[in-house]
């Protein structure tokens, strides 16, 4: 069972203590891992937090990919491991080819921080196989680029190998499909744009983050 | 007051420059000669208005700033208080009025910028941010330019530094027509023993610039920008390379860097750049520390090449930190700042002559100032005040005889009006200690220890206020009613208060009546402090805040820290719950004048505010603070601005409940705006119990209905369904400003 969690941190990133936060509260243990390295050390899961990766200077996640570590976490994901990239995480893992698809601005061309709720769509990833099919989660988002988009071959293919993880039940920014997360063909890589680690407290207002994180703990 | 035989100014270059010829022979005695052109410019900036506080001063020594818990009082980059579990507060709060004015993203965004890093000086990390915001009409073009382009700046630094906006307030209205407020207040947290100032101490010790090369934006920015009001149009776009462009990537690489060559205790000192750049921050930190320092003005790293010294000194540019270490640290100092991509520059040592000196490259001597006289000389003006002339005679306009509504539900449907569509679009829960966010009275955030995590199980509350109506009628009453809405938005979240911070929004203090507006409002604010024992920790006075000849109506806007001592449960919300009992607490003074309600039927500025009783305002906060740490209550609001009539329609949306009321006595009761009254709502099985402990507080009760059902009926005044109170509050600011919803 995978306990250790390396925490991806770029300059620029700014959920990678709350992620630290959460995971600890649900029994595991994480270290930040900061863009220069080359390894990962001994994580036993990965999580790219949210934030703005090298400012998101040229698109969210452009510049990220190129950072030493994004080799780790590549050779990490072909090994099989957890990897989960959360917001811009999820921004930088499509960037870095280990996610289909690409994050295009909010269709209402807002920045949008606000409860959602997701549906769980499917149980076999990395980050919902502690979630029950169908349930419905109150997890917020908080992205002005969580737009999904992607072709509708990949689209298909998404659907038809049931990898698409997470669907949001009103869709707040006009994602294709209303995809909130998908996984890699492997199942071990998954990407969403909400931030289930704002939602592992009672005083916070929503307790759903919990399952999600449980998956890969 | 310059001497008579002082020498006379040689040409105009000093007025060009804001200084008055009383500034210049001034000047040029504290020298003993005339001020080169360098010299005049670092001058000019330092005893702007905007940083030499030279009008506002004498007042705002009559502000009460002790209390045992406060560690820093105002005069540094943040007031700090001790929050208990060994850790402090720091809290602050700036305007960017005059930039947001004339370039709305940019001038915001800098604010943003600003106001963070005055909190990571003296060693906290920047936690929350609050902006409250006032702008034109929502039917005018302009109004809306600026609206839209001050929250997009403020979303698109705020959430890429990494800092949640957790409040604020949102308002509209004529008065800002030309002239909007853009106010941030930010609190931070530190170890208390982490505590640091601005210091230059120790002769031999190095200056260290951080962050952003220095160019030609914002030059000027506090004497041109800051300390004038605006005029044509014309004029107005040519101060827009005034205003500074803000980098919130370089931001937040400066903030990582600065916090950990704090924590692992490398500087002396630490100051931020902000109005009047490189020659402020060297200057005060000398000053401080009682020594000199000399600047090597050509070691600063520059955005284009052939700046001239004078542009240099003055420079706004932003994402600077000036860092004072002993040379044996720099290395490291140098070696985290590699680490986070910030740029660090060796541009002066410390000397002990207690002179600013600029030396170039070659030596040669450029400047030579005594670095105190650049704060501490500063002019000081005891400017003429007088109350308007038609005072007594606007007092006797009473808005009692405004006719009454043929039906009060239509103007409550004019004064609703949630303001999601501001705060949805800034990040208001990073860092995971959001309890209650925007839309509430107070934010309320869990209090974790900065550098351990460790959950305290307390929290912090925090409120912005400010009520130009009231104001407007009675600066003095007007102030103190606006220390006790906060007072009241603290006790609803079951908040004590214990700090305060001001930004004081007047217009041209060469105004004898704007000037007596804010002697006024500084005792009225003071009368208010006083009597809740709350300390004013810091401020920052916006003046010159006319256009065209005419000033903004006196917007004193105050931030109050509050703690809550056991935070186990998120308090009850602003809401209706069906079933419940409706309880007003406190008492209504049917009084009109100063209400939104009159204002828009076009009475504002006359009359006389209700009476305030600042006592039975206290006795009321205790009561309601103890009550809702009971756990007992389903629904709490407090009622201020639109008063007892907006306050149940605003729970009554939030609660998607209606409410049967009676007893209301005629509109003026519906919508007085008087201090010190709170609306509960109970569930039966613990009304008694809630009756009780208020009883001991010995405060008014009344039970004034029931919540229940989709219609809110107070009796003879208003039978509206929720639902449309809800679309109309709902769509108020999407229909104005577009919808910033989805579904493209």
């Amino acid at each position: 069972m995978a306990r250790h969690v390396a925490v991806v941190r770029f300059p620029g990133t700014n959920c990678e203590f709350d992620v630290v936060e959460a995971v600890e509260s649900l029994g595991g243990t994480a270290e930040i891992v900061f863009h220069d390295r080359s390894d990962l050390g001994a994580a036993d899961a990965v999580v790219v937090a949210g934030g703005f990766a090298h400012g998101d200077y040229l698109r969210p996640g452009a510049i990220a990919r190129f950072s030493p570590v994004m080799s780790a976490v590549a050779e990490f994901a072909a090994a099989g491991g957890p990897v989960i990239g959360i917001c811009n995480g999820f921004q930088v893992l499509t960037e870095a080819g280990l996610l289909p698809g690409a994050l295009q601005k909010n269709a209402g061309l807002k920045f949008r921080c606000e409860m959602v709720e997701l549906r769980v769509e499917s149980t076999d990833s990395s980050l919902t196989n502690a979630a029950s099919r169908g349930a419905v989660l109150r997890v917020p988002i908080n992205h002005f680029e969580g737009n999904y988009t992607c072709s509708a071959e990949t689209l298909a293919e998404l659907r038809g190998e049931d990898r698409v993880v997470l669907r949001y039940v009103d869709n707040p920014n006009g994602s294709v499909d209303d995809i909130a997360g998908v996984c890699n063909a492997g199942r071990n890589v998954v990407g969403l744009m909400p931030h289930p680690e704002r939602a592992c407290h009672e005083l916070l207002g929503s307790t759903d983050g919990r399952p999600l994180l449980a998956s890969f703990l | 007051m310059a001497s008579d035989d002082a020498p006379a100014p040689p040409d105009d270059t000093h007025r060009a420059l804001g200084l008055t010829d009383d500034e210049y022979a001034r000047i040029a005695e504290i020298l003993g000669r005339h001020p080169n052109h360098l010299e005049l410019a670092m001058y000019s900036v330092m005893w702007s208005e905007h940083c030499s506080y030279k009008s506002s001063r004498i007042h705002l020594r009559r502000f009460p700033t002790e209390a045992p818990w406060v560690l820093v009082g105002p005069g540094e980059g943040a007031g700090v208080v001790d929050v208990g579990d060994g850790i402090a507060a720091a809290l602050r709060i700036e305007s960017h009025n005059h930039p947001s004015a004339i370039e709305p993203y940019q001038g915001a965004a800098t604010g943003v910028g600003g106001i963070l890093r005055d909190i990571f000086s003296v060693g906290a990390r920047p936690i929350a941010v609050m902006d409250p915001l006032r702008f034109g009409p929502l039917d005018d073009a302009r109004a809306r330019w600026v609206a839209e382009g001050v929250v997009s700046g403020i979303s698109g630094y705020g959430n890429s530094v990494g800092v949640p906006t957790v409040g604020g307030e949102t308002v509209f209205d004529e008065t800002y027509a030309d002239n909007p407020l853009v106010n941030v207040l930010c609190l931070g947290v530190m170890p208390v023993e982490r505590l640091v100032l601005g210091r230059a101490e120790g002769a031999g010790n190095l200056a260290v610039l951080l962050g952003s090369t220095t160019g030609r934006d914002g030059i000027g920015g506090v004497s041109v920008l800051a300390s004038a009001g605006f005029g044509d149009d014309e004029a107005d776009a040519e101060k827009r390379p005034s205003v500074q462009v803000g980098d919130p990537f370089e931001e937040k690489r400066l903030i990582e860097a600065c916090l950990e060559l704090l924590d692992r205790d490398l500087a002396v000192g630490v100051q931020d750049l902000g109005g009047a750049g490189i020659t402020c921050a060297t200057s005060e930190t000398a000053a401080k520390g009682g020594a000199g320092m000399d600047v090597l003005v050509d070691e600063v790293p520059l955005r284009q090449p052939g700046m001239e010294p004078f542009e240099v000194m003055t420079s706004e540019s932003q994402e600077r930190m000036l860092a004072i270490l002993t040379p044996d640290r720099l290395d490291e100092v140098l070696e985290i700042a590699a680490r986070w991509e910030v740029r660090a520059t060796v541009i002066g040592t410390v000397t002990g002559s207690g002179r600013l000196r600029v030396v170039d490259a070659d030596g040669a001597v450029l400047a030579d100032v005594p670095a105190k006289s650049l704060e501490e000389d500063a002019p000081l003006y005891d400017r003429p005040r007088s109350a308007p002339v038609d005072l007594e005679e606007r007092r006797a306009e009473r808005a009692a005889s405004l006719p009454a509504p043929s039906d009060c539900g239509t103007d409550l449907l004019a004064l609703v009006g949630d303001t999601r569509w501001v705060w949805s679009q800034y990040d208001h829960m990073l860092f995971l200690n959001t309890v209650v966010g925007p839309g509430g009275d107070a934010a309320v955030l869990r209090l974790k220890h900065p550098t351990t995590g460790e959950d305290t199980g307390r929290g912090l509350a925090l409120t912005t206020d400010g009520n130009h109506l009231w104001c407007a009628v009675d600066p003095r009453s007007g102030s103190a009613m606006t220390v006790a809405e906060s007072v009241l938005n603290l006790a609803v979240v079951g908040a004590r208060p214990v700090a305060m911070v001001n930004c004081m929004n007047f217009g041209n203090p060469e105004h004898p009546e704007v000037m007596w507006q804010f002697s006024e409002s500084v005792d009225g604010l003071s009368d208010g402090l006083r009597a809740f024992d709350v300390p004013c920790i810091g401020g920052n006075v916006s003046l010159y805040n006319e256009s065209r000849g005419r000033d903004i109506d006196p917007t004193p806007i105050i931030g109050v820290l509050g703690v809550v001592d056991e935070l186990d449960r998120v308090p009850p919300a602003p809401v209706l719950v069906d079933g419940g009992h409706v309880l007003l607490v406190g008492r209504t003074d049917p009084v009109l004048d100063g209400s939104r309600w009159a204002a828009m039927h076009g009475h504002r500025g006359r009359g006389q505010l209700p009476e305030v009783d600042l006592a039975a305002v206290g006795a009321v906060a205790a009561a309601v603070r103890e009550v809702v740490r009971s756990g007992l209550l389903d629904g709490v609001h407090d009622v201020s601005a639109g008063g007892l009539g907006l306050a149940l329609a605003e729970m009554a949306v939030r609660g998607g409940c209606g409410a049967s009321v009676a007893g209301v006595d005629g509109h003026a009761a519906l919508f007085s705006e008087s201090a010190g009254r709170v609306l509960l709502c109970v569930s039966g099985d613990r009304l008694a119990a809630v009756r009780d402990l208020l009883g001991a507080h010995g405060v008014p009760v009344e039970e004034i209905g029931t919540a229940a059902g989709g219609r809110l009926v107070v009796d003879g005044l208003v039978d509206l369904p929720v639902d449309a109170l809800a679309h109309a509050s709902a769509s108020w600011l999407s229909d104005a400003l577009g919808s910033g919803t989805t579904q493209g």
